[in-house]
Parts: structure tokens; sequence; C-alpha cells
């Protein structure tokens, strides 16, 4: 099943007819009646499963099953932000194996992720902040990371368009930097994952929904879907917000509650901003896309919801927030704005774990980080299903943290934006 | 963003309120024979319905008083609104 490679010769050859001849990039398969494995979610995170498994652990008769279209869902929605600099040292493993990965990922993919390291700055508006931000900046520098710490003036000539005003109602005091962080090409993600895994056997089984799932005594053995009845040595849930609905489907009840997190885009402009901003003060993370647009976010509705739609008071704070940062973008009009559904562990860190039901696995709870963690969670995902039991990486992140008390409170760690 | 009509003020608008979460998850009565799965439950655990969701607000802007509602969290339909420490109007709806 090896796939032609996607070089600049293939490129030149496809364009002498039209770029009308371009071979699929993965097939639409009919589901098989059984698998060694079964991934529910045909995101980056299900696919980067499957590409591991095939990959690192020989196993290629795997099913990833999607409802909708592949990156659909939360990895077509989220604001492409790649970071490792956590406080804390279970995810910074995580997070920075993540990162590791991600370098390297375009050439292993043969796929062009458009990863772009641009740098993420990370800005302190008050006295507060900037103790935190000193001690994050030392605490990421112990565990091998890049991290910088920028004074006001440095900010300035490092992103000239940011307000460094000292009389602006927040003015911005300091910032930490990571050069390695940027961003990345979402759909590109799971279209590159796709496509490699496809290629090492993997079937990828779109437009099915897994409405329930069978078991025997503990043990799971396959999953009811639109399609039918699929077989399955293990189960392993991938679906970002509808993780607590899948759950449901073997009687686990999980720490987790699903929230919206909205996201928009401001029409084109000629290049202004070459890096990414986050504020965790007045609260917006904002870059530039490769078509101009301003991408930007910020933080969560407070209610529970599984509506993907967005709200215009949380519109209002995050333009107000941008403003403040970014005076010159006041007369940008905004193009599209949407709405991903995040699902958010009391702690803020995710769930990637064996569960108490047999051959039953969870990935979730990764709140608004789960693009960046894409890689990293995949690899270590993968590991868990095929081993049983978790890598050291992933170890930290398992369910039963909720009931010995070891949680990662990355909520004061990260801010409230990933 | 929808309205939410406080038992107290009558319909106001979403931002007026705050979120307190799922509703009826009742403190333990035993705190001290509690074994740390039982911690666990009622702390960490919910159920996160993809529908009916039984979840508490507080009307933070006007009258302070914390009361219960149920919203569908796909439609954000509200079906019922009712005091702290009713029984849910719906329930004799559900079981019939």
């Amino acid at each position: 099943m090896a796939k032609a490679r996607y070089s600049i010769f293939s490129l030149l050859r496809n364009a002498r007819d039209y770029h009308e001849n371009w071979p699929r990039a993965w097939r639409s398969p009919d589901p098989k009646p059984a698998y060694d494995v079964v991934i529910i979610g045909g995101g980056g995170h299900g696919l980067a499963t499957a590409y591991y498994l095939a990959k690192e652990h020989g196993i290629a008769n795997v099913a990833v099953i999607e409802k909708g279209w592949l990156g659909g869902g939360n990895t077509g929605r989220n604001t492409t932000i790649v970071r490792s600099n956590y406080l804390w040292d279970e995810s910074a493993g995580i997070y920075e194996k993540s990162l590791k990965l991600w370098e390297g990922l375009t050439r292993e993919l043969n796929f062009n992720l458009m990863f772009s390291q641009r740098g993420v700055l990370s800005l302190a508006h008050n006295q507060h902040d900037l103790r935190e931000l000193h001690r994050r900046v030392n605490a990421i520098r112990l565990n091998g990371i890049d991290s910088d710490f920028l004074s006001p003036a440095e900010i300035k000539a490092f992103c000239p368009i940011l307000n460094t005003s000292p009389n602006a109602r927040y003015p911005i005091v300091g910032a930490s930097l990571q050069r390695r962080g940027g961003v990345a090409r979402h759909d590109a993600v799971a279209w590159g994952y796709a496509r490699a895994a496809d290629e090492r056997g993997v079937d990828i089984i779109q437009n099915c929904e897994v409405t329930g799932i069978r078991r025997e005594g503990n043990r799971v053995v396959g999953v009811e879907t639109t399609r039918g009845y699929i077989r399955a040595g293990k189960i392993a849930s991938a679906v970002a917000g509808h993780t607590s609905v899948v759950a449901a489907m073997v009687g686990l009840r999980l720490p987790i509650e699903s929230h919206p997190l909205q996201a928009l885009v401001s029409e084109p402009l000629k290049p202004v901003l070459d890096t990414v901003i986050m504020s965790n003060t007045v609260h917006v993370y904002v870059s530039q896309s490769d078509r101009g647009e301003l991408v930007m976010g910020a933080g969560i509705e407070a209610h529970t919801s599984y509506a993907q739609r967005s709200s215009l008071h949380t519109i209002e704070d995050m333009m107000a927030a941008i403003i403040e940062l970014i005076p010159i973008v006041s007369r940008l009009r905004l193009m599209r704005q949407w709405a991903g559904i995040v699902d958010v562990c009391p702690d803020a860190s995710p769930i990637l774990s064996t569960t108490p039901v047999e051959g039953f696995y969870v990935n979730g709870g990764w709140g608004t980080g789960g693009f960046k963690s894409t890689p990293g969670a995949g690899w270590c995902y993968a590991h868990t299903i095929a081993r049983d039991r978790p890598h050291p990486l992933n170890e930290p992140f398992a369910l039963e943290r909720f009931t010995t008390g070891h949680l990662i409170d990355e909520h004061g760690a990260a801010g409230v934006a990933h | 963003m929808f309205l939410i009509e406080c038992p107290w003020c009558g319909p106001r608008d979403e931002t007026e309120f705050a979120y307190g979460g799922e509703a009826h998850i009742e403190r333990p009565r035993n705190p001290d024979k509690l074994s740390d799965d039982e911690w666990a439950a009622y702390l960490f655990l919910r159920t996160n319905p993809k529908g009916a969701h039984r979840e508490r607000w507080m009307h933070a802007q006007g009258c302070r008083r914390w009361f219960n509602v149920e919203r569908d969290t796909v439609s954000h339909v509200i079906r019922a609104v009712y005091k702290m420490g009713e029984t849910p109007p719906t329930d004799a709806e559900d079981k019939a």
C-alpha cells in the first residue's frame, strides 16, 4: 500500500495535467467484521494513535471510526497554537514529547503541516503576573525546555504592534517567550496522520457513528455503529468533547464536564504579527494565519454545553481584550466565528488512561490544550493500548489520580488560556 | 446566550447569572466514614449528559439567590426552573 511520495517533482508532474490526477490520500473501506483495535474519533488524536499503533507497536488491524469527517471536530476548530512551556513536571514531560515530535513530523509523515516555530509570547500585566511568570520561566528551564524572560523594551522590539505604553489600562510589564513554540496547520495534521496510517493498513471509516459498546462480563467486545456491529479486541475513545458520552456507553462516570470554547478570525490584512501572543489577564490569544487573518481565541463558557455555537457576550469580551493589547486592530471586521466543545477535568489536565473496564481506554479531558498535544498524546495512547499499561510519560494522567488525590493542577500554571 | 427565568426576578439575560454546575449532588452525611472512591465520586465525577441537564444557577447581578434549572445541553432550551430543595417538576413527566 506504499504511496507515491509528495515532493516538488510530484507537484510538477501533477501540474502538467492541471492537478486532476492526484491519487486519493487514503482509502474509504467498508468496515471489516472485526479489528484488533477500534479507535472512536477521527480527529488528530485518534488518527495519530492509529499511526503510532501501526508504526511503533506493529498493530495495523485497526479501524478509526468517525461520525462526521476527518478533523471536523476540535482538530478543525482550535487556534493551532503549539507550545510546551508548562509549569508542572508531568505536563512538561508529555507536552515536550509532543513538541519534539512536531519538530520532525512534516518530514516523517511526508505531509506539509506548515509547522512554524514563530515563538509564543505570554504577557504579564501586574506584579503578581510577573512573579508567577518568573517562577514559571525558571521551572520550565529546569525541565530543559526553552523559555526566556522579556522586558517591556524587548517585547516592543520583538512584537512592535503590542501597546507597551505604561499608561495602558493593563500595562505590559514583562513576558515569557518560548521560541520553539508556534502554530501548525490543523487540517493538515489530521490528513497527514490519516494518509500515513492508511499506508500502514489502518482502515479509516468516516460518516459512521458509534451508538453503543457491547460487553461480555467486564470486557468490551465490540461497537454498535450506524453501519452495523464491529467486533473489537480493544476500544479506545479519542472523541474530545464527547468523552463522557462514550464512557457512559460502558457505564463509566468520568471527572469531566464539556464546555463550548470559541474562536474567530478577522478579515485578512498584511503581515503585522509574526508570533503568537497570549495574555491570561486580559484574556485573549492571537496569531496571524498565512492568509493574513488574525486568529483569536479566549476562554470557555462557564456552563456545560454540547452546542457548537458561539455567543455574543464572549465575543465582546474577547474584542475588548484584543483592542487593549493591539489598538491598531480596532477597525478590523470579523469574518467568521465558531465554537468547539472541550471536555475539562477538575485539575485542567487530561486523562490518558486505562479504565476499570477491560479493553476500554480513555483519551480526553484535554480542555483547551488538545491540539498541541496531538503527536505526543497519540504516541503515549498507542503505547497504553498496545501494552495495556501507560507509558511513564502518561502514567501521571491516569484516572486513578482523582481517587489518590495526586492531581496535576494546571489551572494556575497554564492560566486559563492554552 | 439565553434567557433564564429567575424564580424571584423573572426572565433575565444569561450574563446576569453565575453557573453552579450539576444539581442534586448531596454532600456526604458521614464524611468520616467515606472511602477514597466515594470521596472521588462526590468531588469529581459528573454526569455531563448530552441532553437534559439539571444544574444550579445563581442570579449574581440580581437577587443573588441560588436555584435549579433543567436545561438541554444541545438546544439550550430550559425545560424547568425550580427552587432549591424542591422536587424537579419534570420528574412526574419523565416517569410517565
